[in-house]
């Protein structure tokens, strides 16, 4: 079953997240995840909502999206060029003496350490999914106390010229 | 003067041309229905919120406008979720009208709070909750034209009871803020046009397959021309009952379960089905593989989520039928089909819809046949759901769209009489009928009294078998006549003497010979309802069928 990565303009009113939600839990589907912001215009929001699902069923939920009255647009971006990022948090130990061990990793990485603690660092790192996985791999062994992820978030690349 | 929330929303119902508010008061809309008290708005005191809801729905069939109702916070709004569940599958415009506990309270489970917005999401069109007065106008203005725009369908607005108490400084903002909106509600694709034109122009076999679209597009006159013009064979859905006179040669009837033998034959031999405002209900495809085989398929709907979803379809149009039809009617080529319509003329008259008199029995086809001879197939008939549905269906012969007014989506028991109520209001130069069973008139019984107190002259042809008998029918074939819980008739009251109880007229039948004259009778009435209680063949089964889960030209015809 293939990842879609369904990105809906939406009017910024209470209720519209229900709505949305409501449509892929009706059909059973499990939102993957889910990101959901303000955009260049305040009335309007992103979702970016990822879902696996046969091509069928989702060409339904897409239909049922565009119905909605809050939903300005919708696009999904499985055949489309796109960039797409996650943020991930992670509070990960830094056992003494380890500690520039990991710093060298976050730099490996091109993450950032945005908070220092004793014994622990919080760590920020921005990426495609198999990049932030790599990473949660390499420091998983130093001990991740908590961590936390954006839904992932996704842009269509600019038209190429012809 | 300033207005307050209450004179707002009555102006905007005024605006919209709205004639009649069906409702029942309670303590969060009371201000509401002060307000009402010295307006020109006519308010319907229904008996129960489900009724209030049938009959804003039964209504707006009736008319094609949208349909007003009106309930108190909490009980009151929960009583019209299956009223608004009912016109959401059917496509019914009307606007249901919520009181709510205050702003302040909302969350709090405070007295009489339900969250009706979150419990009507999946069975509204879209639905409101109103926090800010200076929002009223345009939310009223907003619901109404989302409720009959596009595919119609019901709009909710809860309304706190402080924000209708609160006053507003200004104007009334009522400019529609609808940037997602869409309505898909214009011509077609003129390609796809021109692909279907080329399609039926190629077509030796093709069938109209014709649905409740048509109806709410106002396009039954454009669907007659295109038969008549290439002479081909219209079968109608359930809902879509009316859209083609049943008198004409090229008519097939209904198709599906219940259909007609000779319209599931011609569709399953076709080799082009045209679907026109019709959703491919699984009521009417049966086994999917077995429906239309031969058959490349043509689809025409307001709403791209209808297409494609059941059925594989060759040719989707989206757009209004009417004006689909408009496009494409110059493009079609005047044919004969002579030896189509030849074959179909033949299923005609092989496999005509039959049942077997016997003696005495009140057949309950033979009852609507007969109100069809009494009333020249003109009157409105609004059915209960069940067995009565199906022979409401079958043997009356519709010539006119909004005749017929049925909850075929949902199948709502109890739809019936107040529904019927709503027609009467909308359309008092009708005689209106309701075709009820026993089991589904006792879920909306109580709104006799809505009929008595407004005089309506409503004709209740209540077809009694003493059974919950579509599933008894079910039990029978099915499940070896183990007939678990369908028995009513040593629970049923005497029905005569109920609708004397209300102030109604109520004429007992219980032999053949009487039906006509008791039919008579009640047409003679005028300033009230009455109910005909005909005792019916109490095991008689609908004919012909098509067994769950199987192709549609495997029907049983019960008369083997
Ligand atoms: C006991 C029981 C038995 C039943 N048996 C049968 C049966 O044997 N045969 C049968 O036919 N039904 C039967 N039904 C009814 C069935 O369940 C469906 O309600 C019915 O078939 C749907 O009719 P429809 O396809 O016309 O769709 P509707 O529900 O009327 O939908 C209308 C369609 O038209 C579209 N539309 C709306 N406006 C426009 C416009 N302006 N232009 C173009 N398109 C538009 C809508 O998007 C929608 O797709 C039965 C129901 C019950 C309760
Ligand atoms: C509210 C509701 N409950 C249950 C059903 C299931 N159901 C479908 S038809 C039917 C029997 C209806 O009996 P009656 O009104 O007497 O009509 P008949 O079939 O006997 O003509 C039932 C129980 C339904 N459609 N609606
Ligand atoms: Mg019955």
């Amino acid at each position: 079953m293939q990842k879609h990565i369904i990105s809906t303009l939406v009017a910024n009113r209470p209720g519209v997240l229900a709505r949305v939600a409501g449509l892929f839990s009706a059909r059973g589907f499990n939102i993957d995840s889910l990101a959901v912001g303000e955009t260049e215009q305040p009335d309007l929001s992103r979702m970016t909502i990822v879902v696996a699902g046969d091509e069928s069923i989702l060409e339904q939920v897409r239909k049922q999206l565009q119905k909605l009255v809050d939903v300005v647009k919708i696009q999904d971006f499985s055949n489309v060029r796109h960039v797409e990022r996650d943020l991930v948090m992670i509070r990960v130990q830094t056992p003494p003496g380890r500690r520039s061990e990991v710093i060298e990793l976050v730099d490996i990485f091109r993450a950032k350490v945005v908070d220092v603690g004793r014994n622990e660092l919080i760590v920020e790192l921005a990426g495609a999914e198999e990049k932030i996985e790599a990473f949660v791999d390499v420091v998983g062994p130093y001990g991740i106390q908590e961590m936390v992820r954006t839904g992932r978030i996704a842009l269509a690349r600019a038209k190429a010229e012809l | 003067m300033a207005k307050n929330g209450a004179d707002i929303l009555i102006d905007a119902l005024l605006a919209e041309g709205v004639e009649y508010v069906f409702g029942l008061p309670g303590g969060s809309v009371i201000a509401l229905y002060d307000a009402l008290y010295d307006v020109p708005l006519k308010t319907i005191l229904a008996r129960h919120e489900q009724g209030a809801g049938h009959m804003a729905d039964g209504y707006a069939r009736a008319t094609g406008k949208v349909g007003v109702c009106l309930a108190t916070s909490g009980p009151g709004a929960t009583n019209l979720v299956t009223a608004i569940a009912t016109a959401y599958m059917d496509s019914a415009p009307i606007v249901a009208i919520t009181g709510q506990v205050k702003t302040n309270l909302i969350g709090n489970d405070a007295f009489q709070e339900a969250d009706i917005t979150g419990i009507t999401r999946p069975v509204t069109k879209h639905n409101y909750l109103v926090k800010d007065v200076r929002d009223l106008g345009r939310v009223v203005r907003e619901a109404f034209h989302i409720a009959r725009t596009g595919r119609p369908g019901p709009v909710l607005i809860d309304l706190p009871a402080d924000v209708t108490a609160a006053a507003l400084e200004g104007d009334v903002n009522t400019k529609l803020d609808l940037p997602g909106y869409k309505t898909f509600g214009g011509k077609g694709h003129i390609g796809q046009v021109k692909k279907m034109a080329r399609a039926i122009n190629a077509a030796e076999r093709p069938v109209l397959y014709v649905g409740g679209g048509v109806i709410i597009s106002k396009a039954s006159e454009k669907i007659r021309e295109l038969a008549a013009k290439a002479n081909i064979p219209v079968t109608t859905t359930l809902m879509g009952l009316g859209v083609f006179p049943e008198t004409q040669d090229l008519s097939l009837g209904m198709l599906g379960m219940h259909g007609t033998v000779y319209a599931n034959y011609a569709v399953t031999n076709s080799d082009l089905l045209i679907a026109i405002g019709a959703r491919f209900d699984d009521r009417i495809t049966g086994r999917i593989d077995g429906f239309a085989p031969e058959a490349k398929i043509i689809h025409v709907d307001i709403d791209p989520t209808s297409i494609g979803k059941n059925v594989a379809v060759d040719v989707p149009v989206v757009g209004d039928a009417g004006m689909v039809l408009e496009q494409l009617i110059p493009l079609v080529e005047a044919k004969e089909h002579s030896e189509w319509l030849e074959r179909v003329a033949e299923w005609k008259s092989q496999y005509p819809l039959s049942y077997q008199s016997d003696g005495d029995l009140v057949k309950p086809q033979a009852v609507v046949e007969k109100i069809d001879e009494l009333t020249g197939g003109r009157a409105i008939i609004v059915t209960d759901v069940g067995q009565c549905q199906m022979w409401a269906a079958q043997y009356y012969r519709y010539n006119e769209p909004r005749t017929f007014l049925s909850s075929g989506g949902l199948g709502t028991m109890g739809f019936g009489l107040p529904a019927a109520i709503g027609a009467q209001f909308g359309r008092p130069d009708r005689d209106v009928f309701v075709v009820a069973g026993d089991g589904s008139l006792q879920m909306n019984i109580q709104e006799l009294s809505t009929a008595v107190v407004n005089h309506l002259p409503v004709k209740i042809a209540l077809l009694n078998n003493g059974y919950l008998g579509m599933v008894r029918q079910w039990q029978e074939m099915f499940y070896e006549r183990r007939y678990s819980h369908t028995y009513l008739a040593d629970g049923n009251p005497d029905f005569v003497k109920v609708a004397e109880a209300y102030g109604a007229r109520g004429i007992l039948v219980e032999k053949n010979d009487q039906v006509e004259n008791a039919i008579k009778e009640a047409m003679k009435v005028n300033d009230g309802p009455v109910l005909i209680d005909f005792r019916t063949a109490a095991e008689e089964n609908v004919f012909p069928m098509v067994p769950v889960g199987q192709a549609i030209d495997r029907m049983i015809s019960g008369m083997a």
